[in-house]
């Protein structure tokens, strides 16, 4: 049933150099922030949902597999970092790390599950396994049902790092979604990225030559539900909340759609379309429900005319890989 | 004991919604290859087209039972046409993709026009009240809920499975070219399809319009539980549809009486524990 081809998701080949250019270009943009006046939270907002939606794109643009219930990893790190840095009063990097850890953790278990079955119920279970957790979490006391866990502290990184100073906050923050999003960056460009390619563009080929493309595909879900809940527990510091919105079915498809607009399968497309819909959100903010009405607009124009997505538009143009 | 079978009888009724979504889900993925996230938006216009009929033109519940269904069918078949065929050749994913963002279109729209709150629509006089059966009370538009459901699902099972329009589908699932061959309209085929499988959705809608209020957002969850049903099922078969959405019902009806804190959770855990049993689904050939 493996109906993927170059059409569907981009699969040239790729130009590491241009890559790069763009990184650095991307790099230094994120760097002089600060000086431009720009609302520091609404950029450190989409920072988060960008290595987010990067996290995702790693499994859906790389791997084929399309995961519905991406918000179940935002939401269970943000909550455990929230707690440990509230109840507990671990200190920031020790509560990234639990937070993250425990998203680590949920990944080995929801991909044991999700990766027995592909393609469209793959779909259907990581959305049901993440609603599950939603109702666990609705009603646990320690994420403070519908309120949520508020008030976090944000306190000092390795004791120096002042989080509260806006300023401080943006380059921690900015150096988080980096380093997250090298790591993916290396994922990609590695064997282990080739391999996954191969089970994106056909499965039974690769089985075939010999790969156990289980472990390959389980591999790649820890590893970004991992990243997913490094950028929840990151986001923590920004929202100072950790609320059910996080864990949501919605959210879950804010994620793809931001990587549908930014281009499935692209580097940097997750990047743009994060800040697109997190720009979008707030201007639109006043409009109520009508902004989840332009979100469908746009889920529906993207998959009907604008598959590859602004960065795969511009890389196709361009014939390059970006 | 009049507790567990009042609760036995809640879970009858959900386990027909479940069986009319997953069935209507089913039937459209052979046609279409398509998982149709809409689905419970589409239930959920059902339940607005009856209140619309009642309130706006004084269409009571009999002829709504018809008139939803069909109209919320031709919706769909609309949108069939003007959308979701164009992605015929593609990966099954961006029909999903697609379904999801028509859901929230359509519940976001209802949803700045009607608010989140319940709208009343009342049960038809024929059906008010109840009966005595001795070991329990049984408010008779709840037993027609549930035996009205298992008809169609039956009918449905019939058309599919016993008829010779039913055995064309079932062909062109197969091989939708060789039966193009044979001079059978294929496209036009799928386009009904879908408008059947949107119209059960619709009738299930209608259906729940008295038990459980007319909501913009009252198929937004249950689509939900309907996927882990037609992962449990698999959705190989019509009769497993079925069969799976009514038990499915029931056993949640029970974890309210003997557990109610896992009565929302009950079928996801459900759905794990057949992954991890029986990974094509109960009634799923291995693939």
């Amino acid at each position: 049933m493996t109906v993927t081809t170059d059409d569907t998701l981009p699969a040239t080949p790729r130009a590491v150099r241009d890559e790069m250019i763009a990184f650095g270009l991307m790099t230094a943009l994120l760097l002089i922030v600060p000086l431009t006046g720009v609302y520091p939270f609404f950029v450190m907002q989409a920072l988060c949902f960008a290595l987010l939606a990067c996290a995702f794109n790693l499994l859906i643009g790389y791997g084929g597999l399309l995961s519905f219930g991406h918000a179940m990893f935002l939401g269970t790190a943000g909550y455990v970092t929230a707690h440990a840095l509230k109840v507990w009063g671990l200190t920031p990097e020790l509560g990234i790390l639990v937070g993250t850890a425990a998203a680590a953790g949920l990944g080995v278990v929801t991909g044991l599950i999700a990766i027995r079955r592909q393609g469209i119920y793959f779909a259907m279970i990581t959305l049901a396994l993440s609603q599950l957790l939603y109702f666990i979490y609705l009603q646990t006391p320690f994420t403070h049902g519908e309120d949520g866990i508020q008030g976090i502290p944000q306190g000092y990184l390795f004791g120096i790092f002042n989080l509260t100073n806006p300023t401080v906050l943006y380059y921690v923050i900015l150096a988080g979604f980096l380093i997250g999003f090298l790591l993916i960056f290396r994922t990609i460009n590695s064997p282990f990225g080739e391999v996954l390619k191969s089970i994106r563009e056909n499965e039974q080929r690769a089985i075939s030559l010999g790969y156990k493309t289980d472990h390959y595909k389980l591999l790649a879900f820890i590893l970004s539900g991992t990243l997913a809940g490094f950028a929840g527990a990151l986001k923590v510091f920004v929202a100072q909340n950790a609320s059910l919105t996080d864990v949501h079915w919605s959210m879950s498809g804010e994620i793809v759609l931001m990587t549908l607009v930014g281009g499935l399968g692209t580097v940097f497309g997750p990047v743009v379309g994060a800040f697109v819909i997190i720009a979008m959100q707030q201007y639109l903010a006043g409009f109520g429900q009508w902004v989840t009405v332009i979100q469908g607009v746009i889920f529906v124009v993207c998959v009907l005319t604008f598959r590859r997505g602004v960065i795969g538009e511009i890389a196709h143009y361009f014939r390059r890989s970006l | 004991m009049q507790a567990l079978y009042a609760q036995l009888l809640v879970g009858l009724i959900n386990g027909s919604f479940y069986a009319l979504l997953s069935l209507g889900l089913a039937v459209i993925f052979g046609m279409l290859n398509i998982i149709n996230f809409a689905h419970g938006a589409l239930y959920m216009m059902g339940a607005f087209c009856a209140y619309f009929l009642l309130n706006a033109a004084n269409i009571g519940y009999w002829p709504a039972l018809i008139i939803a269904p069909i109209a919320v069918g031709i919706f769909g078949m609309i949108l069939e046409r003007t959308m979701l065929q164009w992605l015929s050749g593609l990966d099954h994913l961006y029909g999903l993709l697609l379904t999801f963002g028509l859901a929230l279109i359509i519940q976001g729209v209802f949803q700045n026009f009607f608010g989140s709150s319940g709208l009343p629509y009342s049960i038809p006089d024929e059906l008010k009240g109840g009966m005595n059966l001795g070991f329990m009370y049984l408010p008779i538009y709840r037993g027609w809920v549930v035996v009205f459901s298992l008809v169609v699902c039956l009918l449905t099972w019939f058309l599919i499975e016993r008829t010779r329009l039913g055995a064309n589908l079932r062909a062109a699932t197969e091989n939708p070219t060789l039966v193009r061959a044979f001079g059978i309209n294929v496209p036009r085929m799928i386009t009904l399809t879908y408008g059947l499988g949107v119209g059960l959705a619709a009738l299930a809608g209608v259906l729940s319009a008295p038990i459980n209020q007319v909501r913009p957002l009252m198929g937004a969850d249950l689509i939900i539980v309907v996927f882990a049903v037609v992962v449990i099922g698999g959705m190989g078969s019509i009769m497993g549809s079925i069969v799976t959405g009514f038990a499915l019902g029931v056993i949640e009806g029970l974890t309210k009486y003997f557990y109610p804190e896992a009565s929302n959770t009950v079928v996801f855990v459900l759905m794990v524990l057949v992954l991890l049993v029986k990974p094509s689904g109960l009634t799923g050939r291995a693939n």
